[in-house]
């Protein structure tokens, strides 16, 4: 792809036979080519589930108004005249957030990025284990499939929330099967990468490169792995244990003397609904750092190289994430105060949840801290990474009247919350995972995307984020529940409704935003700008030293490491940047 | 409606004894957090604009000692410490312990998709037994047992929720099929149904008026419309009420 001539290329040619298309790009074992596979796939996944919930947004903004191609496109089973059914709105609604959170940003944060920067940073030829991680891969595509294919199954895709309760994922229609089998999937992939990822940067790091010397992308990687591959093994046995409440007449999560329209229910008996609850949140707070662990490491390493100096508390940041990945596993039933939680538990979960924001409050702290005498470039990743701080703020500040039992009695289940963690993941991580994108794009591909599209990408999509979400805070406020298929019923939903016509608006210009991206992300492949060096953000870090595009095996000759990750502006030295594989930086 | 007293946050009113410790948390909190946000936001606008790459301009490679940054952090421990041990516990504690008076009324709801069913003891203050296996759609929408003489003058009501102003009302919230949240926003009440449990919720209101009763936990495709009422009546519109549903309770038996 790119002509840029290392001494590295003519001597690699030799190492390695010429494999065919097949084995070079789609059953690659090179951890570059399933980092690609992974990204693709994730991007597509978050559009598509980005296109979901612009069709809900429809439904919430002009409640029961047809659109009449809209449903001859979609059926009689969907959009009978053009008009939603409520069955309909819940499937988008659950599938919205399952594919965003399990099949686009995690694939994409871990599977991507954590896929082809990772071993690069650490100076390994490869993952320790390339054949585990292609079947990671492969094992997620399916995954996805088995999601996609559940929209066809007779009743339509699962339809009980991304969270799944039961009782009502037990009841409901052949999709919540499919959904199940799903997340077997997908929970089967995320455990052989994460354990892939902890061997890597145990043993493949490259000489000199002790771990207070790992770029803070790493570390950040490292703790999601952990999260990963502990958290996930009571969401994949609850699975399990639904999927057998659904299919083999168990009642894991059925007490007896259930009654659903009037007709007993022919079960067991004898389980317990929260049980579930509890196995679900247990993996998913753990989750929630899994999407924010990864897009803090982008950040950090964009903010480094474009402030020209060290980051700021770089000991600090990495105790931080470790004290996050550790406490991110005693606060899971802050999510539970409204079952009927007493004083003794909800004191321990709110104490510990109070607890969790500190180092959250730390890292963010050092992170601006880290622009005090500075001197930043202000290119495109640099814009995104920028663009994140106030938004991970917002999305972490309004998690506090979230933690705290009282507070929470009135905005629990309410827009509050969606708005809440879609400030986290969606201007939070999605940004950071765009300011990856466009930092690591040239090493990927040896050109550069084009910094107009780059800003105007960026501008629309931060107005049109806070244009989204921001009004959700509002409605949350007023008392108005989430996943409400007509707010418009209720006094307080009416009084609030033109909020949802603007969030809506801002939803599908927030999509329009994204079309600069699309093609810049295409267009750059084969007519970007080619970049001079391998090197061309100047930065310290070792995947910068590979050849661009790395090839098979990464480095010509193991890469040795001399100093820390972010030695910039070092006083007395010719440049403004030393880096790791340099000795004399 | 009435306008919400606190202009700046768009927060329903409040007709409820405990409601007032709901709110301040939530206004107190978001003060802390406008104070954070707008605190950093000048840091972080002021290092954008000095600190911007330009001519004879070099970064700095010491970091800053930022004595004011980890007396800011100090300063958030303290704070979110007292909003959780003074504000969040006692009102939580309060919330959750019903009181053990003899003066209560004491109602049943049910929530099913998509309903919600109240269930008074009527004069006697006692409940008819209830199991499951009597529930029908004839009527016995509860599951009273037919043979219990308790349950004859107990009075089912569909989504209308009454209940007299200025008294402890202790609501059992149960549900027949799946998780509903019981939410009354002008009362701050809001609380999963959990089927298989009882869960004991409490509250007194303020001021009469008529309000929504909505459900907050997604319980399937009727879920938005799982709407009840709640009647806050004066004691007299009460009992004209209840007084109503006996005469109706006797006219259908006889």
């Amino acid at each position: 792809m790119s002509d840029v001539v290392h001494p590295g290329h003519a001597a690699e040619a030799h190492h390695h036979e010429e494999l065919g298309f097949i084995r070079k790009y789609i059953f690659s074992v090179d951890h570059k080519v399933i980092g690609i596979q992974y990204t693709i796939t994730s991007l597509v996944f978050l559009l598509f589930g980005f296109t979901l919930i612009m069709l809900l947004r429809w439904q919430l903004a002009y409640p029961g108004q047809p659109i009449s191609w809209l449903g001859q496109l979609l059926g009689e089973t969907r959009m009978p005249g053009g008009v939603m059914l409520p069955e309909f709105y819940n499937q988008l609604g659950a599938m919205h957030g399952t594919i965003m959170v399990f099949l686009g940003i995690v694939p994409l944060a871990v599977g991507g990025f954590g896929n082809y920067v990772m071993p690069l940073q650490i100076g390994a030829p490869d993952m320790a284990f390339p054949k585990l991680n292609a079947a990671s891969y492969w094992v997620y595509f399916i995954g996805g499939i088995v999601m996609l294919y559940s929209f066809f199954v007779p009743g339509g895709a699962a339809q009980s929330g991304w969270t799944s309760y039961p009782p009502l994922a037990d009841i409901a229609p052949t999709g919540q099967t499919w959904w199940l089998i799903g997340m077997v999937f997908l929970i089967t992939s995320s455990l052989l990468g994460s354990m892939n990822f902890i061997v890597t940067i145990v043993q493949l790091r490259a000489k000199g490169l002790s771990f207070f010397r790992l770029p803070f992308f790493v570390w950040a990687q490292f703790v999601t792995s952990f999260l990963l591959l502990l958290a996930f093994p009571p969401l994949e046995a609850a699975a399990v244990f639904q999927l057998m409440d659904r299919v083999a007449g168990t009642s894991f999560f059925l007490p007896s003397g259930l009654v659903v329209s009037g007709t007993p229910l022919q079960i067991s008996g004898g389980g317990n609904p929260l049980l579930w609850q509890h196995l679900f949140w247990f993996l998913a707070h753990p989750e929630v750092y899994v999407l924010i662990l990864p897009a803090l490491g982008i950040v950090a390493e964009v903010i480094a190289n474009n402030t020209r100096k060290p980051l700021w508390g770089y000991r600090t940041m990495i105790y931080s994430i470790i004290f996050l990945g550790v406490m991110s596993f005693i606060v899971w039933a802050h999510h539970m105060f409204m079952t009927g939680m007493g004083t003794t538990m909800s004191t321990f979960f709110q104490t510990t949840t109070m607890i969790i924001s500190i180092p959250s409050v730390i890292i963010l702290t050092a992170l601006l801290l880290s622009l005090w005498g500075a001197s930043i470039r202000y290119n495109v990743p640099m814009l995104f990474a920028l663009g994140f701080l106030p938004m991970f703020a917002i999305g972490g500040l309004t998690g506090l009247p979230l933690g705290l039992t009282t507070s929470d009695i009135h905005l629990h289940d309410t827009w509050y919350v969606i708005g809440h963690f879609h400030y986290v993941v969606a201007p939070g991580t999605i940004f950071a995972l765009f300011a990856g994108i466009y930092y690591w794009y040239p090493k990927v591909t040896g050109r550069q995307m084009n910094p107009t599209l780059g800003k105007i990408h960026f501008f629309f999509s931060f107005i049109f984020m806070n244009g989204v979400f921001f009004p959700m805070l509002f409605q949350g406020m007023a008392g108005l529940s989430r996943r409400l298929y007509d707010q418009t019923i209720y006094e307080h939903g009416k009084a609030v409704q033109g909020l949802s016509v603007y969030t809506s608006w801002s939803a599908w210009l927030l999509a329009i935003a994204q079309l600069p991206f699309i093609f810049n992300f295409f267009y750059s492949i084969w007519k970007g700008r080619k970049v001079d060096s391998d090197n061309p953000w100047q930065s310290t870090t070792l995947e910068w030293s590979a050849p661009t595009p790395p090839p098979h095996g990464n480095f010509p000759t193991p890469p040795e490491v001399y100093r820390g990750p972010y030695e910039y502006s070092v006083p007395d030295k010719p440049k403004d940047y030393s880096p790791q594989f340099e000795r004399e930086g | 409606m009435q306008e919400s007293k606190y202009e700046w946050l768009p927060l329903p009113p409040d007709f409820s004894t405990h409601g007032y410790q709901v709110d301040q948390l939530i206004i107190i909190i978001h003060w802390v957090m406008i104070a954070m946000f707008v605190a950093w936001g000048i840091f972080f606008v002021y290092c954008m604009v000095k600190f911007r790459q330009r001519e004879g301009h070099k970064a700095e490679y010491q970091p800053i000692k930022a004595k004011l940054a980890k007396a800011a952090e100090i300063g958030v421990i303290v704070v979110e410490a007292v909003l959780l041990v003074f504000l969040s516990m006692p009102a939580w504690a309060k919330y959750k312990e019903v009181p053990q008076t003899a003066d209560a009324l004491r109602v049943r709801i049910i929530g099913e998709q998509f309903a919600w069913n109240m269930h008074y003891p009527g004069r006697d203050g006692i409940f008819g037994a209830t199991n499951a296996k009597f529930i029908n759609n004839q009527g016995n929408s509860v599951g009273l047992d037919p043979a219990d003489p308790n349950g004859k003058d107990d009075i089912v009501s569909l989504n209308e929720f009454h209940f007299p102003v200025n008294k402890t009302i202790i609501v059992d919230l149960s549900s027949k099929d799946v998780i509903h949240s019981f939410t009354i926003n002008v009362l701050r009440v809001k609380q999963d149904a959990v089927p298989g449990m009882k869960i004991p919720i409490w509250f007194q209101a303020t001021q009469t008026g008529i309000f929504d009763i909505s459900c907050a936990q997604l319980c399937g495709l009727g879920h938005y419309r799982m709407k009840g009422t709640a009647y806050i009546d004066t004691p007299q519109d009460y009992e004209k009420w209840f007084s109503e549903r006996e005469a109706e309770l006797q006219g259908a038996s006889q």
